[in-house]
C-alpha cells in the first residue's frame, strides 16, 4: 500500500492536513495505476468516442450502443493478468465475473463472453501449459455456471509471456434502452451493498496489478463464486424491473474505496458509510482491509428509501445478503465511520481523480536493432512446412479450449466459434457480430502498424459474417510505463488505433489500459487487443458447405510482409522484418466490396487471411469442409515474390471468398465497381491441399493428414505435455 | 395446455426453454420458483438445465431436496408428463424419479458439442411423434453427463423399454451410450442433450425438425389429454 512521495505531498496539500490511515489506504488504492489511469488518461482522450448510436451516461462502466427498436448492446473489456499469472484458475474466473458485473451495472443482461488468452511457449514450458490449462478451466467453470455463453476469443503463445499470463475478457450485454440504469442519487437515498461477504481475498489487488510481477502474492488474488454471481445477476435484473435501482456500480479493483469514491464523484454527491454494517467473511477484519478488499460478486446500489423493502425482498428470494451500509449526502465527501468514530472524511473529487502524469517517451533501442530486411533459408519441402505450421499452437485449432465453454446457452449463438467472428441474434431481428484480435509479434516489430493491424483483422472477421462494424473496444497491455521506451510503444499503438478509428468512423466505446505487465525477465511485447462489434440488419452470412467446383477468390494484394509473422519465427527462428501495414483506402475499398458481395448473396463462405498467411487460411477452409483445393500461385496478386513469401506473408486487407460458378460474373462486377484488386486463384475438389506454380506442384497435402495435425496438436500438447 | 418450467437457484436454461415453449411451439408455459407450490392444473412439468446450487456437493443433489420436488413427485405418480433436461435430468435422478446416476465425462471436462441421438422408445409423452431409431442432431453441454448403471439394472431398463435415447457415437463414456431414460410408467423422461437448443433453423442449420418433434410430441400428448 503506497503512494509516491509527490503524491503524498499533493494529497496533504489538497486536503490541508495529514490523511488518516484509512484515508491513506483508500487513496492509495484509488490512485493506483489500475484504478486511476494516471499514466494513460491524458492520452486516451485522442480516441474518437462518440457517434450517433453511442449512448453515454455518467458513471457507466460499459459502452452502450443503440441498436434500434428500443434496444441497446453494452460491451466492456478487462484483463486479469497479474492474478492469472499467480493463480490461473481463480484469476481467469474472477476476470470473467468482474467484466460481467460491469455489463450488469448498466442494467443490461450479459449475453456473451469472449476471452483472449496469452501464455509462454507451451511446446517447451510445462509451466505455460499449467497456466493455460487452468485459465481455460477457470473460464469454463465460471462462464458455464452463470449460463452466459463464451462465444469466441483467441489463444496465443509467445516467449515474452514466459512465467506470465494475459487473460483478457470481453463481455456483451443486451437490454431495453428505457431500462438502462441512468445513475442518479439525491440526499437521503440509501447505499446498499449486495452479494458475497467482504473477505481478506484480493486485498490490495489493484496495487498488486500496478506493479511488476515479482512476488506471488496469492492473498491479492480473488476467490471466484459463480453461483453467487448468477444469483446477483437475476436479483439485479429483477430489482431493475421493479425500479429499485437509482445508481449501481460493480466492486472491482480498489473494492469499496473505488466504488464509493467514483460513484459519489460522478454523481456529485457525498456518501457516508459505516463499516460495521458491511457483511464480512471474517469477524476480525479492520476497517482499512474492508475498504480495499477486492472480494468478488459484490455490487453497490443506491436506492430510494421507499424501495428498500422491495429490494430486500428480492435479495431474500435469491438468498443474497443485502446490507444498508450508508446514505447519500450532499456534501461531496466520502465519509467512513465505525459506529460514531469517523475514520475518513475526504472530498470525493480528490479520491477519484488522481494527479495525472505526463510520462516521457522515447523510441526503444530494440527497434533499431531488429533486422529490417530478412533473408530466409530456402525450404526444400513446403508440404512439410505447411504441416508443421498447422501444428503450431498459434495456428492449430483451438477446439480443445472452446469445446469446454458452453457457447450455445441463451440460444442466441447463430454463428459459433471456430472460424471468423461469432454472431448472436438479438430480439429485434438484427444480429450482432463480435471478434477480438491481438498480434504481439506484429506490435513488437512496429507498435503502431501492429495495433492498426489488430483493429483491421477484427474488422475483417466481423465483415466476413456480413456485418457492418459499429464500434470497437480496446485493451492496451504493456510493460512498465515509467520506462520511456515502453511508454513510447503505448503511445504509438494508441495513435495508430486513433487514426484508423477516425478514418473508419468507428467509435471506441470502451477500453482498458493495463501496464506493468512484466516479469523478472522483462516486459511483455506490446499487446493491444481490439474487439470489434458489427451489426447485421437481416441474415448473417452462414458459412455454406463448399462443393466441388466452387471457385476461390482472393480480394487484396499480397505484399512482402513477413515481419513478425508466424512463419519466420516458427520455421526460421527470426524476429524482425517489416510488419504488414494497412493502407487505409485499400482497407475500406476491400471491406466495402466484400460486404456488398456478401449482402447480395454471391458468397458461399468468406474467411480472412491473417496469422500464417494465405496458405493457412485456405487450408482452414479445406479442412473445415473436408474438401481439397487446387490453387495456382501465379494468380495470387503479388509482385514477383518467392513462393514461401507469397504463401506465408501476413498482409492485411485480404479476404478469401468461396463462390459458385454461376455468381462469378456478378461478383466480378462488384469488384470492378469498387475498383478492388482480386484474383481467381483456384477451385475446390479432391482430397488434397494442392498449390501449383505453373505446372509444378509446390504443396501437396492430404486433407485428413492436415486435419488431424491441426485439430489435435493443441490437445496433445496439453494432455501429454 | 399449461406447462410449468421449474426454476432453481442457478438454473440457466429456464429462459431458453420458456422461449421455445411459448414462442416457437405456442405452448403456454410459466416459470415456477423452486419454493412455490405447483398448481393442480399443470399439464406437464419441465426441469430445465443449468447449474442449480452451482453444482455444489454433486450436480442436482441439492435441488432434488427443494420444496417443489415433493409436488413434482406427486405429479409424477399421477402420470403427468415430466421432462428433465441436462441439470433437470440430474435432479430427477437425484430425486429418485429416474434410475441411474450421472458421472463426470470420460474427458473429465465440460463438453459443448453437437452430436446425434437415436430414438429407442417412441411411446413416451415426449417422443410419440418420433420414429423408432430416428436420428436427432442436438448439442450437449455438460461436465457430469456420463450416464452410469450396473449391468443388472441395464437389463431391466432394456426389458422395460426405459432407454429413450442413445448417442449414435461414443460421446462421453455413458453405459450402453445412454443419453436419456424414462421411468417404468414412461411419463417421466430425462436426457442430457438440449432439445431447446436445436428446434430453430437459425441455431441448428443442419436439421431442426427431429428436435422439434420432442415438443410436438408433448403437444400431442397434453393436447389429447385435455
Amino acid at each position: 500500500m503506497s503512494l509516491a512521495k509527490q503524491e503524498s505531498i499533493f494529497l496533504e496539500k489538497k486536503i490541508g492536513r495529514k490523511p488518516t490511515n484509512t484515508e491513506f489506504q483508500i487513496v492509495a488504492a484509488e490512485w493506483s495505476e489500475h484504478c486511476s489511469y494516471k499514466s494513460s488518461k491524458k492520452h486516451l482522450k485522442m480516441l474518437p468516442m462518440t457517434g450517433h448510436n453511442i449512448i453515454s451516461e455518467k458513471g457507466l462502466d460499459s459502452g452502450v450502443i443503440d441498436v434500434g427498436d428500443n434496444y441497446v448492446v453494452t460491451v466492456h473489456i478487462e484483463s486479469h493478468n497479474h492474478p492469472s499469472a499467480v493463480e490461473p484458475y481463480g484469476g481467469a474466473a474472477t476476470g470473467v465475473g468482474g467484466v460481467i458485473r460491469d455489463i450488469l451495472s448498466a442494467g443490461t443482461r450479459p449475453i456473451a463472453i469472449l476471452d483472449g488468452l496469452r501464455f509462454g511457449n507451451i511446446e517447451k514450458d510445462p509451466f505455460a501449459i499449467w497456466l493455460f490449462k487452468n485459465a481455460v478451466s477457470g473460464i469454463a467453470d465460471y462462464g458455464n455456471c452463470i449460463g452466459i455463453p463464451t462465444i469466441g476469443g483467441e489463444i496465443e503463445f509467445d516467449e515474452c509471456y514466459t512465467n506470465y499470463a494475459l487473460v483478457d475478457v470481453a463481455a456483451i450485454g443486451f437490454g431495453k434502452k428505457d431500462r438502462l440504469i441512468k445513475n442518479n442519487a439525491k440526499k437521503g437515498d440509501l447505499v446498499v451493498l449486495i452479494g458475497g461477504p467482504t473477505g481478506r481475498d484480493g486485498i490490495g489487488g489493484s496495487q498488486f496489478a500496478s506493479d511488476s510481477l515479482e512476488s506471488e502474492d496469492r492473498s491479492a488474488v480473488q476467490i471466484p463464486d459463480p453461483f453467487i454471481e448468477k444469483l446477483i445477476i437475476e436479483a439485479i435484473l429483477e430489482a431493475r424491473n421493479q425500479k429499485c435501482i437509482k445508481a449501481m456500480k460493480d466492486l472491482g479493483g480498489g473494492g469499496l474505496s473505488c466504488a464509493i469514491s467514483e460513484t459519489a464523484d460522478s454523481l456529485s454527491i457525498g456518501i457516508e458509510l459505516d463499516v460495521n454494517q458491511i457483511h464480512t467473511r471474517e469477524s476480525d477484519m479492520n476497517p482499512d482491509e474492508i475498504m480495499i478488499s477486492e472480494s468478488q460478486e459484490r455490487m453497490l446500489i443506491i436506492t430510494d428509501k421507499n424501495k428498500l423493502k422491495k429490494l430486500q425482498e428480492i435479495c431474500k428470494k435469491f438468498s443474497i445478503i443485502c446490507s444498508v451500509i450508508g446514505k447519500v449526502k450532499d456534501d461531496k465527501l466520502m465519509r467512513v465511520k465505525k459506529n460514531n468514530q469517523t475514520l475518513a472524511s475526504i472530498p470525493t473529487n480528490i479520491v477519484a481523480n488522481a494527479p495525472l502524469l505526463d510520462r516521457p517517451s522515447s523510441e526503444p533501442n530494440y527497434l533499431k536493432k531488429l533486422p529490417k530486411r530478412i533473408q530466409l533459408k530456402e525450404v526444400s519441402n513446403l508440404s512439410n512446412v505447411l504441416l508443421k505450421m498447422l501444428g503450431n499452437p498459434n495456428i492449430a485449432s483451438k477446439i480443445w479450449a472452446y469445446s469446454q465453454y458452453d457457447h450455445e446457452v441463451g440460444i442466441r449463438t447463430v454463428i459459433k466459434p471456430g472460424l471468423d467472428a461469432s454472431v448472436l441474434r438479438l430480439d429485434n431481428g438484427k444480429f450482432l457480430s463480435v471478434k477480438i484480435d491481438g498480434n504481439p509479434k506484429h506490435c513488437y516489430v512496429n507498435p503502431r502498424q501492429g495495433a492498426i493491424g489488430c483493429f483491421e483483422e477484427a474488422i475483417r472477421n466481423v465483415v466476413c459474417t456480413g456485418a457492418t462494424p459499429i464500434g470497437m473496444v480496446d485493451h492496451l497491455q504493456f510493460g512498465n510505463p515509467e520506462n520511456p521506451e515502453i511508454f513510447w510503444t503505448f503511445l504509438e499503438s494508441l495513435k495508430g488505433l486513433t487514426d484508423f478509428a477516425k478514418f473508419f468512423k468507428i467509435p471506441c466505446v470502451g477500453g482498458k489500459v493495463s501496464f506493468y505487465n512484466e516479469t523478472p525477465k522483462g516486459p511483455i511485447k506490446p499487446t493491444p487487443v481490439i474487439g470489434v462489434l458489427g451489426i447485421i440488419d437481416k441474415e448473417p452470412s452462414h458459412p455454406q458447405k463448399i462443393d466441388r467446383g466452387n471457385i476461390l477468390i482472393i480480394v487484396g494484394n499480397t505484399n512482402d510482409e513477413l515481419g513478425g509473422s508466424e512463419y519466420i519465427e516458427y520455421i526460421h527462428g527470426i524476429i524482425g522484418g517489416t510488419c504488414p501495414q494497412v493502407d487505409f483506402k485499400t482497407s475500406k475499398k476491400n471491406m466495402t466490396a466484400v460486404l456488398e458481395s456478401i449482402k447480395k448473396g454471391y458468397v458461399k463462405c468468406a474467411h480472412d487471411c491473417s496469422k500464417g498467411g494465405i496458405v493457412i487460411a485456405i487450408s482452414e477452409l479445406c479442412m473445415m469442409n473436408n474438401i481439397g483445393c487446387n490453387i495456382s500461385l501465379e494468380k495470387i496478386s503479388a509482385k514477383h515474390l518467392e513462393s514461401d513469401r507469397i504463401l506465408f506473408s501476413e498482409t492485411h486487407s485480404r479476404y478469401l471468398l468461396v463462390i459458385d460458378k454461376k455468381d462469378l460474373k456478378k461478383i466480378k462486377k462488384v469488384f470492378t465497381e469498387n475498383n478492388v484488386s482480386y484474383g481467381m486463384i483456384g477451385n475446390f475438389g479432391g482430397n488434397q491441399i494442392l498449390f501449383k506454380k505453373g505446372s509444378k506442384s509446390i504443396i501437396n497435402l492430404r486433407i485428413d493428414k492436415a486435419l488431424s495435425k491441426w485439430e489435435k496438436s493443441l490437445e496433445e500438447l496439453v494432455i501429454h505435455g | 395446455m399449461n406447462v410449468g418450467v421449474i426454476v432453481f437457484p442457478g438454473s440457466n436454461c429456464d429462459r431458453d426453454m420458456f422461449h421455445v415453449l411459448n414462442d416457437i411451439f405456442k405452448i403456454k408455459a410459466d416459470y415456477f420458483w423452486h419454493e412455490k407450490k405447483l398448481p393442480k392444473n399443470l399439464d406437464a412439468i419441465i426441469l430445465p438445465g443449468g447449474f442449480s446450487y452451482g453444482d455444489r456437493l454433486r450436480a442436482g443433489v441439492i435441488a432434488a431436496h427443494s420444496p417443489v420436488i415433493s409436488d413434482v413427485k406427486k405429479m409424477a405418480k399421477d402420470g403427468i408428463p415430466i421432462l428433465g433436461v441436462c441439470n433437470g435430468f440430474q435432479i430427477l435422478v437425484e430425486a429418485g424419479l429416474l434410475p441411474g446416476v450421472l458421472l463426470k465425462n470420460n474427458s473429465l471436462s465440460f463438453m459443448c458439442k453437437w452430436t446425434r441421438l437415436i430414438v429407442e422408445n417412441n411411446k413416451t409423452p415426449f417422443t410419440n411423434k418420433l420414429k423408432l431409431h430416428q436420428k436427432i442432431p442436438i448439442p450437449i453441454a455438460n461436465r457430469e453427463g456420463r450416464y452410469y448403471i450396473d449391468n443388472k439394472t441395464l437389463s431391466s431398463l432394456k426389458k422395460n423399454h426405459q432407454i429413450v435415447f442413445r448417442y449414435s457415437d461414443i460421446v462421453n463414456g455413458s453405459t450402453f451410450r445412454i443419453a436419456g431414460v424414462c421411468n417404468k410408467e414412461s411419463n417421466v423422461v430425462g436426457l442430457m442433450p438440449h432439445p431447446e437448443r436445436a428446434t430453430e433453423p437459425a441455431i441448428n442449420p443442419s436439421d431442426h425438425k427431429p428436435s422439434s418433434l420432442i415438443f410436438e410430441s408433448l403437444i400431442q400428448t397434453i393436447g389429447a389429454a385435455q
